[in-house]
């Protein structure tokens, strides 16, 4: 069996291997896989139910409670959002930056995104209190001749969202064309058909090729400010108000370093099993994931800074609001939420300094699990803790999220595990002609290029 | 099916005996050439004399078009019906630049794809010989000649290190 060399940053697997252990990937699955398909599926039930009593009875089914009107659905959101960032920082800026590590897992993490976009996509839905009206966010002719307000952050989502998802879904379908036409060629039978159609014609002729390189590049080059740009968009819905734990200037690269954090602890938590469950462990090697363990301290040191410099603010500012809302979030009701994030984030993250614990899959696993965790908890705390305690106490309150914030929590889970399940048997996971590229082709001279 | 046009197709292990093969049949005068890799590859694009893709025209075009589009859509619906909002301007740049923003990248990126679909459509590869092997580890020459100069480019390629050659009529 070929292997790849841990700390080589060119496989030494042939071309013609490199096709056929992807390849092999495609196709019928075993019976743990239709178990986690269902479970996922199941998930999502249970979430299309909570969503149906929803449109039925109300957002009352939720744990609003005044002040408390953004909650789970809202942290959930933003959730899934950053989760898709790592995606396109993997897929795109480091494209950008010719980093040698991020070949072999960029497709994985890139579905990742587009998948996470779509589970995020639903809660602004989800979260509206009439559902069916959703469509009155978009700029459309209407009888009342009415324009939605371009000056609202909710409304700069809305543009920001929708780029994201149909910037980040073509970045992976024009990345995934020469593939497909690569596992075409590997099929039979009606399976051919289907990757005939879906191979779009390709055929690796050099006009192709010319035109593909320079578009990929140009697809890269736009995908990077995007993907800054979202979160900054998402970190404005809250720091363009008033409300005290929100209005910080820091908001912007904050969100940003905290959503790539986040995405590569669900990169994290997706490809350590995902490697074995393809048995692609020979191209999964402690060299990735040493690399995106580094490349998690280093959003968590700078999440570790956002934190202590948004307590420093909060008191070097000596406004009484901002104070108490920092103090109520260590030391109020909600403590054991905001010391869950500070934990998880900032410091289960320096652990990463010790190269033994970024090479050990199991420590990586479960830490990449209190990312997730503590990343969730951010948001939590974030919103909920800073509309509990606005500006006026009498009018303080506390929020408990009920069966329905928790339902619609667990489907989108469901939701994105079914489409991530799906994506991973039908198509391949590793980008085949993009590692291809770097291995040097056979000559009959010696002496290279 | 598109008719099948004539030539000769080599397969080829080595780069460099691609590359040398691609030298000397342009050395020769032979026109239309087609190659075939499995990624891309620098050595063929010098070899074949490439020059960069005008895919980016479309690029630039699209990204300008967004950008219009995002601030005349904006200041034009905030003109049509005046909302003031919080006593500040009714068309109020700085907060359209998000908006102008979102839309560069979008049009832009969807017009790099149509622009590579469009450049691509206008070469197309129907009826040109194809193997399955060169979406895996082999690359391919495919030479558009008749039957009656088919015989000396066989010759070519296989004195240039094809390990296949095959003749399309």
């Amino acid at each position: 069996m070929a292997t790849l060399a841990h700390d080589a940053h060119t496989p030494t697997q042939t071309h013609a291997e490199v096709t056929r252990d992807v390849v092999n990937t495609l196709g019928t699955a075993g019976r743990g896989y239709f178990m986690l398909l269902g479970l996922a599926v199941a998930m999502f039930l249970v979430g299309a139910v909570t969503f149906v009593a929803l449109l039925k009875y109300g957002l009352g089914l939720a744990g609003y409670t005044p002040p408390v009107m953004w909650s789970v659905y809202i942290t959930t959101f933003v959730f899934w959002i950053g989760i898709g960032h790592a995606g396109t920082l993997i897929s795109a800026i480091l494209f950008l930056f010719r980093s040698p590590w991020r070949t072999v897992v960029y497709r994985a993490t890139e579905a990742m995104t587009v998948f996470a976009v779509m589970t995020a996509a639903l809660f602004p839905i989800i979260h509206i209190g009439r559902q069916w009206f959703f469509y009155w966010l978009l700029p459309y002719p209407n009888s009342r001749y009415l324009w939605p307000n371009f000056k609202s952050p909710l409304i700069w989502d809305v543009f920001a969202i929708t780029t994201y998802f149909t910037v980040s879904s073509t970045f992976l379908v024009v990345g995934l064309v020469p593939d497909v036409a690569a596992a075409r060629d590997k099929m039979f039978g009606w399976r051919k058909k289907i990757y005939e159609i879906a191979s779009l014609g390709w055929k690796g002729t050099h006009e192709q090729w010319r035109h593909y390189t320079r578009a990929y590049l140009y697809l890269a080059a736009l995908a990077t400010p995007l993907v800054l740009s979202v979160h900054s968009v998402v970190s404005w819905d809250f720091a363009m108000s008033l409300v005290p734990g929100w209005h910080g200037t820091i908001f912007a690269p904050y969100f940003v370093a905290g959503a790539i954090y986040s995405g590569v602890g669900m990169v994290l938590t997706i490809l350590i099993p995902l490697r074995k469950a393809l048995k692609l462990e020979h191209m999964f090697t402690e060299y990735h994931f040493d690399n995106l363990a580094k490349l998690t301290l280093f959003t968590g040191s700078i999440l570790f800074y956002a934190y202590a410099m948004e307590y420093f603010v909060a008191w070097y500012s000596a406004n009484k609001f901002e104070q108490t809302s920092f103090w109520l979030r260590a030391f109020g009701p909600m403590w054991w939420a905001g010391w869950t994030m500070i934990i998880c984030n900032a410091f289960v993250s320096q652990l990463f300094w010790f190269k033994k614990i970024r090479t050990n899959l199991t420590a990586l696993f479960v830490i990449s699990i209190f990312i997730n965790i503590g990343m969730w908890f951010e948001r939590y705390v974030i919103i909920v803790s800073s509309l509990s305690n606005d500006f006026e106490p009498w009018a303080w309150g506390q929020m408990n999220p009920t069966w329905a914030d928790w339902g619609i929590l667990m489907g989108s889970f469901g939701w994105f595990g079914m489409w991530f399940l799906l994506f991973a048997r039908t198509f391949p996971v590793v980008a085949i002609q993009e590692i291809k590229e770097t291995i040097p082709w056979p000559r009959l001279r010696k002496g290279g290029h | 099916m598109a008719k099948p046009v004539a030539g000769v197709l080599g397969s080829f292990v080595h780069i460099d005996a691609a590359t040398e093969a691609i030298r000397a049949l342009r050395a020769e005068g032979r026109t239309g050439l087609t190659v075939y890799t499995a990624a891309a590859n620098h050595e063929v694009e010098e070899a074949l004399g490439i020059t960069s893709s005008p895919v980016r025209l479309f690029t630039l075009i699209g990204g300008l078009t967004g950008c219009a589009a995002g601030f005349g859509m904006t200041l034009w619906m905030s003109v049509d019906w005046p909302l003031l909002v919080g006593g500040k301007p009714i068309a109020s740049v700085p907060p359209y630049v998000v908006l102008a923003f979102e839309l560069t990248i979008l049009i832009g990126a969807l017009s790099t794809v149509a622009g590579t679909l469009i450049l691509s459509l206008l070469k197309p590869t129907t009826g040109l010989a194809y193997d399955p092997s060169f979406s895996d580890d082999r690359i391919g020459i495919f030479v558009p000649v008749g039957p009656e100069q088919a015989g000396s480019v066989e010759r070519l390629l296989k004195t240039a290190g094809a390990v296949e050659v095959r003749r399309e009529d």
